[in-house]
């Protein structure tokens, strides 16, 4: 018997979701979901699974992953689960983590592909998905976060039956949750959600070099992303930053200036859908990632780029 | 305040990940290594909260004998002491790694005082299991939050904030507390001469602990597919500008 930990938003499941749920119905067997909190059970009504299980308690309506864990540890205890999967998300990440410290057991995050068997054999992603890892998992129950975009969601069958029940929280399992919420600044374009990102790196060379990437960047109604080593440098806010520890994000264009492409760059700007890259050195890393590329230095390039769109708008 | 911070020593891996011939490790044969980003932002949080409201921070690795290179870095960003869980090079797994980190810790406690705030990164760079600091946590029957990007202690509570859909969650946990940070949540101090000199005076507390068997047990690494493109190149220097133009519509990105 399998569980999956299900996310919803707008009475839906989340995309990862199903697809944390058809890496789970790739390990044989029964699967049961577990969906959580407002919203719960008109998610929970259109999965296609054997039983839903909605867990509803007022408490809920803000996260709190301890009683996240506990929620989790109590179903998968009534159904008898051999396996938890949830996908690796924040959230859904952090609850499996404190359910697998209170469960004893270990926890493997980010997976990308299963085996069934006993011990489990799984592949999963480090470095942010620039490098894999086969690996054994020995473990009474198996725990498994799926990494996100990395398995496509079966189309969905028809729905089973669903089970709300109100579970067992104790006054610990309340003491870490969402108090307050800070909303966000009213910007620009977000990284996030823009359709074009275009990026500085090491090669801009100062905070005041960015003026060309930022008019480009309005230009084509862009966000502006920038590499670690500028984070570093103080030359642009870490919410600018695109790479394994900044933003991940997949724009329909990212165009990279004077960067050079380390891994850890890469990791947050692979699901571009096209790179293009602009570098005085035709060898950089970032060339065997990128899609196009213009050979030079950005500040000759990006104000050349910005002036024939400006002169060619019609 | 007592605060602790741990962090772990990972390669600067630049351009392209290349392994070693067995497939169990990346070739560090010509590779920096540093603090893993996230916990390098622990260690500066630690050093400023000290700094605010007095007290002493303290820095804990698990690895090899050349962690020691961190512990020293850790030291001269202004860390006050430090705890070396030396390793002879193997991979320790999550669980492995958070019971003896949690060991260390309660020994630490028992002879110097309980510390108030216990910080992680929220997943280290190299291995990403996300759990460690969870585990220790749990063990420890303290509150934790995770992927933390601001951080204030205020009358006995940590205020903790995270980051979701462009806006903030705030947690508020009473001390003592654990919490997992992220890269973002400041930025990192370059360490000064004079703090190089001091860290080198600074304690430096070795221990070897012994691993368990791995229950998640690596088999092998391997480097992922599709890193090898050949991109069109659309031109040199301010001449490309037409042809980029020209993709830019042809793609529906500009008008």
């Amino acid at each position: 018997m399998n569980l999956v930990v299900l996310e919803h938003v707008d009475g839906a499941p989340t995309e990862v979701s199903m697809q944390a749920l058809t890496l789970a119905q790739g390990l044989g067997g029964a699967t049961h979901a577990l969906l959580i909190g407002p919203g719960a059970r008109e998610a929970a009504a259109t999965v296609p699974v054997a039983v839903a299980h909605v867990a509803e308690h007022e408490a809920l309506d803000a996260f709190a992953p301890d009683a996240w864990a506990a929620i989790v540890c109590e179903v998968s205890d009534r159904i008898g689960a051999t396996a938890v999967v949830a996908p690796g998300t924040e959230h859904a990440t952090d609850a499996l983590a404190r359910a697998a410290a209170r469960l004893g057991e270990p926890l493997a995050a980010n997976c990308v592909a299963v085996t069934p068997g006993n011990p489990l054999a799984l592949t999963r992603v480090r470095w942010g998905g620039s490098l894999l890892e086969e690996a054994l998992l020995h473990a009474g129950q198996a725990l498994l976060t799926v990494a996100p975009h990395t398995v496509f969601a079966a189309s969905p069958g028809s729905p089973g039956a669903t089970e709300p029940f109100t579970p067992e929280l104790s006054d610990a399992d309340l003491v870490v949750t969402v108090r307050d919420r800070v909303a966000p600044a009213a910007a620009g374009v977000s990284l996030p959600d823009a359709k074009v990102v275009i990026t500085g790196g090491r090669g801009v060379g100062s905070a005041e070099g960015f003026g060309p990437v930022e008019e480009l960047a309005s230009l084509l109604g862009g966000a502006v992303g920038c590499s670690r080593a500028v984070t570093m440098a103080g030359w642009r806010p870490h919410t600018d930053q695109v790479g394994q520890t900044g933003s991940k994000i997949a724009p329909e264009l990212y165009i990279a200036c004077g960067v050079s492409g380390a891994t850890q760059h890469i990791a947050g700007c692979k699901g571009a859908k096209r790179i293009l890259a602009v570098n005085t050195d035709p060898e950089a890393p970032i060339m065997s990632v990128a899609d196009y590329a213009v050979i030079g230095d950005l500040h000759e390039v990006l104000p050349a780029i910005s002036a024939e769109l400006r002169r060619t708008a019609s | 305040m007592k605060i602790l911070v741990c962090v772990k020593r990972v390669p600067l891996t630049g351009g392209r990940i290349v392994l070693t011939g067995d497939e169990q490790a990346i070739e560090t044969k010509h590779l920096g290594f540093t603090i893993s980003p996230h916990e390098e932002c622990g260690v500066e949080e630690a050093v400023r909260l000290v700094e605010q409201h007095g007290g002493e921070s303290v820095v804990l690795t698990l690895g090899p004998a050349d962690a020691a290179e961190q512990l020293r870095d850790a030291l001269a960003m202004g860390i006050d002491r430090a705890l070396h869980l030396e390793t002879d090079g193997e991979e320790w797994d999550p669980e492995a790694t958070a019971g003896a980190i949690l060991e260390a810790i309660q020994a630490d406690e028992a002879a110097s005082g309980p510390f108030d705030l216990i910080c992680f990164g929220n997943e280290s760079a190299d291995s990403g299991g996300y759990q460690v600091g969870l585990r220790c946590a749990h063990a420890l029957g303290r509150p934790c939050a995770t992927g933390i990007k601001g951080v204030s202690v205020d009358g006995g509570v940590v205020r903790a904030e995270q980051e979701r859909g462009g806006g903030r969650d705030i947690y508020e946990l009473p001390l003592p507390a654990v919490v997992t940070v992220l890269e973002g949540l400041n930025l990192p101090r370059y360490p000064s001469v004079p703090g190089r000199m001091r860290a080198g005076r600074k304690p430096l507390d070795v221990s070897i602990p012994t691993r368990p068997p791995s229950r998640l047990q690596r088999s092998r690494l391997v480097v992922p597919e599709g890193q090898s493109k050949q991109a069109e190149v659309l031109g040199r220097g301010a001449e490309a500008a037409p042809a980029v133009v020209e993709l830019l519509r042809r793609i529906g990105v500009a008008r």
